[in-house]
């Protein structure tokens, strides 16, 4: 077993009248990618500048690559790559000359640097763009080239705060595979995000936060399983057949007239013997049904769920 | 001893990386200093060419060799906000904040800034003393006189830089360069630039005497053998002494306060 490449305990920072932390414990395993998941001021950005030692926070222990966030900074930045919000690169120079500035900057000599920026370039499908002005890429490879400038090197573990905010839907994947590509060789990821699916996609562990705090921790199918269990969707062909349906399936059924469905929540037998049981007494009825659909809780509803301020929260450390 | 000489290595290594990257810069997108350089030539062709024949100098003589270490002394003063520019620039960026990442000297990217920024003003300043001597300006001094006097506005110039990423650094707020933009023409005219401190209402004078671009500006028409336009006062006795203390008191104050900020910018 490999030392934790970040550990964070109670630590807490203040910026004049919010509290961007407050008490964060934060754990994260070697190899593995971690995800703090949360909405706008949950505290995930202040989090990330506290362990890249950019924000020095006001009480708590912060260890990444094994030292002292607080009292050796200098040796904490020679472990990491931090990738900022926005693509922090310099839009006049191609983005050869980018990773050979960032390289010659951690210390590399010249060669090394020259040599570096080539392998990265054509790890990331960048080659070709290699000597072109950043300023005329799109902003998918902009993003991809950012999160190489952090890789230089070889970080043992690379922050990636809000990696695919304001990305259309092709570019996200691209950046998707890039991450579990930077996983697979090695590197300890972690990244903020407020998409779901973005954490449900490339995470180990995800942790939520709300309010500069903790409220849930655990791998995304333990956090949506913590939630409740699988539902079936049946869509009826019209309104009379949704009244006859509700009642054949009894209590466990709630329709919706609306959308002409009825949503029947899975027993602890699991969603495969809901959907059997729902289609089974359907078809002793005589009902024909449009559609059948078995839906798992998406991290969607976990968040809402665990961030809804009247809710109350029951779930609060139950997966770790 | 090792340590520290090592230490010392790679922030000079560091800082040549960044004033390469800031020269490149300016190879890539040249508009920035060549505009600079029209705007330095504007103001010399609108004060010696407009203004010029209604402006009387105490004591005598042309207005042409009085006007000229003037607009050296206001592009020295005037880089302040090119400086800031490329540091609010970065910091908006997230460039800075990724730097401070890095396993780098704090001191090393404003000193790259520096670095670089007094190399587009030497050519500045070579460009504007061609264009002057071309129009009829003459310098009398010897040649270590006048070297003297370029010495002088790149040591105003160095001050400035700082002062300018200092502000870059700290002025966060939408507007913030703009403002500086705006209120460097008032504290660039209220000085001994363009018309003699002398000719002004008394406590204007006063002011005037003793803004910083002043001394340099009279200091180096001294260096050139130009007129001063001062027949007594401040600047008559002391202007070769304050414009080397001037700058120094500021960088004193502008360079650990940059790189304190540099630092704590999060």
């Amino acid at each position: 077993m490999t030392a934790s490449p970040l550990s964070a305990h109670a630590v807490r920072k203040r910026y004049r009248d919010t509290q961007a932390l407050d008490g964060l414990d934060l754990e994260v395993t070697a190899g593995t990618v971690h995800a703090l998941l949360g909405p706008n001021g949950a505290g995930k950005s202040t989090a990330v500048n506290v362990f890249a030692t950019l924000t020095r926070p006001d009480a708590g222990e912060v260890r990444v690559g094994g030292h002292d966030a607080v009292r050796h900074p200098a040796r904490v930045r020679s472990t990491i790559g931090l990738v900022g919000q926005s693509a922090a690169l310099d839009e006049a120079l191609h983005s050869r000359e980018n990773l050979v500035m960032f390289g010659r900057l951690h210390g590399l000599s010249k060669t090394a640097a020259v040599r570096r920026a080539g392998d990265l370039l054509a790890a990331f499908g960048l080659t070709e763009a290699g000597d072109r002005k950043v300023s005329g890429y799109s902003g998918g490879m902009r993003r991809r080239l950012d999160i190489a400038a952090g890789l230089v090197t070889r970080p043992q573990i690379l922050f990636l705060d809000e990696p695919t905010t304001g990305l259309d839907p092709r570019a996200r994947h691209e950046v998707w595979e890039m991450v579990r590509q930077v996983v697979a060789d090695g590197t300890t990821v972690l990244l903020t995000t407020q998409y779901l699916d973005e954490a449900d996609q490339l995470a180990d562990m995800v942790t939520v936060l709300g309010a500069g705090r903790v409220i849930a921790e655990g791998t995304p199918s333990a956090l949506k399983s913590d939630l409740g269990g699988d539902r079936v969707i049946i869509t009826a062909t019209g309104p009379d057949d949704l009244a006859r349906m509700a009642g054949v399936l009894g209590s466990a059924a709630v329709a919706d007239p609306d959308r002409l469905e009825v949503t029947v929540e899975a027993g602890p037998a699991g969603g495969g013997a809901a959907v059997v049981e729902v289609v089974r007494s359907l078809d002793s009825a005589g009902i024909t049904v449009d559609d059948v659909l078995l839906r798992r809780p998406t991290l969607d509803e976990v968040f809402l769920h665990l961030t809804a301020p009247e809710t109350e929260h029951h779930h609060e450390g139950a997966a770790r | 001893m090792t340590e520290l000489t090592s230490g010392l290595t790679s922030t000079l290594r560091q800082t040549w990386v960044i004033t390469l990257r800031d020269l490149k810069h300016w190879q890539r997108e040249p508009w920035g200093p060549v505009f600079g350089i029209l705007f330095s030539i504007m103001m010399l062709l609108i004060f010696g060419y407009l203004f010029g024949g209604a402006i009387e100098m105490p004591g005598g003589g042309t207005y042409l060799p009085y006007l000229l270490p003037g607009v050296l002394a206001l592009t020295m003063m005037f880089g302040i906000d090119g400086t800031m520019a490329v540091v609010t620039e970065d910091t908006k960026r997230g460039v800075t904040n990724r730097f401070r990442s890095l396993p780098m000297s704090g001191l090393a990217v404003p000193l790259g800034r520096a670095v670089a920024d007094l190399g587009n003003s030497a050519v500045q300043l070579g460009v504007l003393m061609l264009g002057g001597l071309l129009i009829g300006w003459r310098i009398e001094g010897s040649f270590l006189e006048a070297a003297a006097a370029v010495g002088l506005l790149l040591w105003l110039r160095l001050a400035m830089l700082w002062l300018g990423i200092f502000l870059g650094l700290t002025l966060r707020m939408e507007g913030a360069l703009t403002m500086v933009q705006v209120l460097v023409w008032p504290l660039g005219f209220c000085s001994s630039l363009f018309v003699s401190p002398e000719t002004m209402p008394g406590w204007l004078g006063f002011l005037a005497a003793w803004n910083p671009v002043s001394a340099t500006a009279t200091a180096c028409r001294d260096l050139f053998g130009n007129p001063t336009g001062i027949t007594s006062g401040l600047l008559a006795d002391h202007a070769m002494l304050l414009a080397v203390a001037w700058p120094a008191v500021l960088l004193a104050i502008f360079v650990p306060l940059s790189t304190r900020a540099f630092r704590r910018l999060g």
